[in-house]
């Protein structure tokens, strides 16, 4: 029996049985379970907590499950590493990676919604999952359904990265390429699961699912000691992370796992897709859609779903929002890895990018820890980043080398003495 | 003229368990007002207190978001399909 008694609109309130369903039947609002708060106390403490396997599914009380099958053992439960090199060429005091690039089984965030989603998948009897996907969550459903024997359909942008298509069908999953931008993917993978009853998990078992999400910002605070950071800047797609981070903190401090204290949650999209920035700039109430133009394609959702609810959370904690170029972007992926040696896919770089901003605009001038959200690994994006590969190319002689090497100090005298 | 209106299987109750319908009208806002006339139902479901589109309500005209043409005061010509559609769609409803 779960401790998950039901779900609820976050928009009107309205109560639903928990099913397969997309949005409220009412407005058309986005669902949320709601749990039995008494019944999550009994057994969900720090000493509890401590004892278990360190996976996702160690917060398994305030995820909505019903049954004791669960898919995707060993997900979640990333490193969370101080990055002090990367704090001061940004001018961040205290500043911390949550590395999710590292997630079990396919490097990235969307492991974690997938292990919740699919196991809901089975408790439903469901023997057909699939999603609609910028990359990563089709290669987390594709490599899940296999693992849990179920039978993926994913849907994507037929023009997207070549390692996200080939880390999709290698796991026998029905990749199917439309020819369209995200939302226009999107809106088929409704009709899709509408019509075929098909678990889709970014629609009909989207309430499930994206609480996945709430175990980054559950790590995050049992990482640093069961404290909340002052800061976390997030990249923003659909906007259902940076909501969900919000959640999570919020019944951490309702169940008194952490002191109640303040937060500041930051988002951060491409200038090139960046309808949430755009809304929060503007103080606008509602979400100007926009056609994506950027590489970042795991952020390229022009018509984001909880944008408007991401928006709402960054104006409750304070936040900022903000949009680097593409230019920036790369720069931004180059940093980390220079500095940190963590390789962040282009959402990683938007955030990295992002913070950079708002380190220079004084949003973090209180000197409060700030987490930086690295969701996917940057194998998956390398030809975004152009360039040579090669430093040199020599035939095999020492004497080969000692010239590329001299010719280096000669143009690098700083890096020849450190190096 | 004659414009193709379809109907999210959420909203079917309120057209008889239609998903197509054939309107007379000559923009976004007329097919809509001729909605609320034949199925009256459908303006609590689609518009808010105000009378403003609900925030997950998405209108297409041949597969663009109005929001990307000229919203309600988009024109149509004959044979246009107006799409009416949850923003988080999907699912079927419980039996």
């Amino acid at each position: 029996m779960g401790h998950a008694i039901g779900l609820e609109c976050r928009e009107c309130g309205k109560r639903h049985a928990k099913e397969p369903i997309a949005a409220c039947s009412e407005c058309w609002g986005a669902l949320q379970p709601v749990y039995d708060v008494e019944r999550v106390c009994r057994t969900f403490t720090r000493e509890t907590i401590a004892c278990r396997p360190r996976d996702l599914w160690r917060y398994r009380e305030l995820l909505p499950l019903d049954g004791d099958e669960l898919v995707g053992r060993g997900t979640g439960f990333t490193p969370l590493v101080p990055a002090p090199r990367l704090g001061r060429r940004l001018g961040i005091r205290e500043l911390w990676i949550k590395y999710d690039a590292a997630c079990h089984p396919t490097l990235s965030f969307k492991d974690r919604l997938v292990a919740v989603a699919l196991t809901k998948a089975r408790e439903f009897g469901m023997t057909t999952v699939g999603c609609a996907s910028t990359g990563n969550l089709a290669n987390a459903v594709a490599a899940g359904a296999a693992a849990a024997g179920l039978r993926a359909v994913v849907l994507v942008p037929q023009d997207l990265e070549a390692a996200k298509l080939a880390a999709t069908t290698v796991y026998g999953a029905a990749l199917v390429g439309v020819r369209g931008d995200y939302d226009r993917v999107n809106r088929l993978a409704g009709e899709v699961a509408e019509t075929r009853g098909w678990g889709f998990v970014n629609v009909n078992l989207r309430a499930y699912y994206a609480e996945g999400s709430k175990t980054v910002g559950f790590e995050i605070a049992e990482q640093r000691g069961w404290t909340l950071p002052g800061h976390v800047v997030a990249p923003m797609a659909g906007g259902s992370l940076l909501t969900k981070v919000e959640r999570a903190f919020r019944q951490l401090v309702e169940l008194r796992l952490v002191a109640d204290s303040s937060f500041s949650l930051h988002g951060a999209q491409p200038s090139g897709c960046s309808p949430i920035v755009g809304a929060w700039k503007k103080g606008a109430a509602r979400l100007e859609p926009v056609k994506p133009t950027t590489i970042v394609r795991s952020l390229a959702i022009g018509d984001p779903a909880d944008g408007l609810a991401a928006l709402a959370a960054i104006r409750r904690t304070s936040g900022r929002c903000e949009d680097p170029t593409d230019a920036e972007v790369l720069q931004g992926i180059r940093l980390l890895a220079e500095t940190e040696g963590l390789f962040a896919e282009t959402a990683g770089g938007t955030v990295v990018a992002a913070a950079h901003r708002l380190a220079e605009g004084g949003a973090f001038d209180d000197g409060r820890p700030v987490v930086l959200l690295i969701t996917g690994h940057g194998l998956k994006t390398t030809e975004s980043l152009g360039g040579a590969p090669f430093s040199a190319i020599v035939d095999g002689r020492l004497e080969d080398f000692d010239a590329f090497w001299a010719g280096r100090e000669t143009a690098h005298p700083a890096l020849a003495v450190t190096g | 003229m004659s414009i193709r209106v379809r109907i999210p299987t959420p909203l079917r109750p309120a057209t008889g368990g239609r998903g197509e319908l054939q309107v007379e009208a000559t923009d976004v806002a007329g097919v809509l007002e001729r909605l609320w006339l034949d199925h009256a139902p459908l303006r609590d479901r689609i518009c808010d207190e105000q009378g403003n589109l609900r925030s997950f309500v998405r209108l297409f005209v041949n597969d663009e978001d109005v929001r990307f043409l000229q919203d309600l005061r988009t024109p149509l010509s004959a044979g246009d399909t107006v799409a009416i559609v949850p923003a988080i769609a999907g699912g079927r409803p419980p039996m």
